[in-house]
């Protein structure tokens, strides 16, 4: 008996998804489809926070106040992004301190992209304009995302992300116009992240173990591989407009399919960096964990506060 | 859960003088006043709002998606209380 309910209510879980008709927090839903949205959404919260670290690096060393004014916007806003999804987690019943744990604990994974160091300024340009590009070409399709929470958290990171992608081109184009020295500095700084950004897409659809169901479920609705198409294609001409020249010797247009053709990405070099050996995995999770950890009086105290206030109101 | 996590918040905000507050989403917060600032933080960064509503998560009572049904099927039936029932002359005017 409690079978055939089941079914009953996994195809109209289906038929709702079928007709692009959203998932509410309350509503029925498969544990399954549950499940993968809590790894999906806490996933992309831990890359918004992490991200904020290779960043935060050059706050202090930003060349001017305007340019020090837009990086701190900009990483604020990340914060901002990891606040919105992490509560359209606790919606699904994710427990947000302990998902921040497995992150800390190496259980709970984040973007791989953020494990790589920024060791010059022009590192700012290329975060923005091919980190934020390519997590820009991964978010816009998830504003049609199946779930309501997530979805609408989307609507807004993406409006906000425009500007990011923007700040990041006009460093690399002020560096790419600038003396011999800067111009060399973004071009080697272009060398060190045109892969890591391409990677940023996920295995190839072929070795891409969660893709078929997160499709049917409309979690996911384009592929890793056409979405790093789309992202070549935009990329490349943008890069060519200031003189920076792609790290790759196999890019070729390829007029058939009207895209470029490019040459084979590292994949041991990303297992790696997901399995926790990339160039920053332990200098990041230190610096989250040690974030939670000095920042734990200041969570206490105003929990005092906010005792001692209730009492006072009650007297 | 660990006790010293701070307690969830639902966010309103009205765009501008004339429009109602609106669900923007949720936080958490220590207590009310720190609630506010953290949506004046977190959802307003952009001029979005020029009023915050916040209450607890907890003191929200919904209407359960499985009644969704007996509750608003009825409505559905009653087509007649909107003005495209019914049918007017041409000619009229001002109706
Ligand atoms: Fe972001
Ligand atoms: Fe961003």
């Amino acid at each position: 008996m409690k079978d055939i309910n089941i079914e009953e209510k996994e195809r109209e879980f289906q038929a709702k998804i079928d007709a692009d008709i959203k998932i509410e927090p309350n509503d029925w839903m498969p544990a399954e489809y549950r499940k993968t949205l809590i790894r999906q959404i806490s996933q992309h919260a831990h890359s918004e926070v992490v991200g904020m670290l290779p960043e935060g690096n050059w706050i202090t060393r930003a060349p001017n106040l305007r340019r020090k004014a837009v990086l701190l916007a900009k990483v604020q806003d990340e914060a901002g992004h990891g606040l919105y999804l992490y509560s359209a987690a606790e919606t699904l019943g994710s427990d947000r301190e302990a998902s921040i744990d497995d992150m800390h604990a190496g259980i709970a994974k984040y973007s791989s992209i953020f494990n790589y160091p920024t060791l010059s300024w022009a590192d700012m340009g290329m975060i923005g304009w091919l980190v934020d590009g390519a997590a820009i070409s991964n978010q816009v399709p998830l504003c049609r995302c199946s779930y309501g929470p997530y979805a609408r958290a989307m609507v807004r990171v993406c409006k906000e992300e425009s500007f990011h992608q923007r700040q990041g081109y006009e460093i690399a184009t002020t560096l790419a116009n600038g003396t011999p020295e800067q111009k060399a500095m973004a071009q080697e700084s272009f060398n060190r992240w045109w892969w890591p950004a391409l990677m940023m897409f996920g295995p190839t659809d072929a070795a891409s173990k969660h893709s078929a169901l997160s499709m049917k479920w409309k979690i996911k609705r384009v592929s890793n591989d056409e979405l790093r198409q789309q992202f070549v294609n935009v990329t490349v001409p943008q890069a060519e407009l200031i003189g920076l020249t792609i790290p790759d010797p196999d890019l070729n247009w390829n007029e058939e399919k009207q895209g470029y053709d490019f040459g084979t990405i590292n994949w041991e070099e990303f297992n790696q960096v997901v399995q926790g050996n990339g160039p920053c995995n332990k200098e990041r999770l230190d610096a989250r964990r040690q974030a939670k950890e000095n920042g734990m009086w200041v969570r206490e105290a105003a929990l005092a506060h906010a005792e001692k206030r209730k009492a006072k109101m009650a007297s | 859960m660990s006790s010293n996590e701070w307690p969830l918040w639902e966010v309103f905000i009205r765009s501008k003088q004339g429009l109602s507050h609106k669900h923007v989403g949720s936080l958490r917060a220590a207590d009310a006043e720190n609630a506010i600032n953290n949506a004046r933080d977190v959802y307003t960064r952009r001029s979005e709002g020029i009023s915050i509503w916040v209450v607890e998560s907890k003191l929200i009572s919904a209407s359960d998606p499985k009644e969704a049904d007996s509750l608003f099927d009825p409505a559905d039936t009653k087509i007649y209380r909107h003005p495209t029932f019914y049918e007017v002359p041409d000619g009229v005017l001002h109706m």
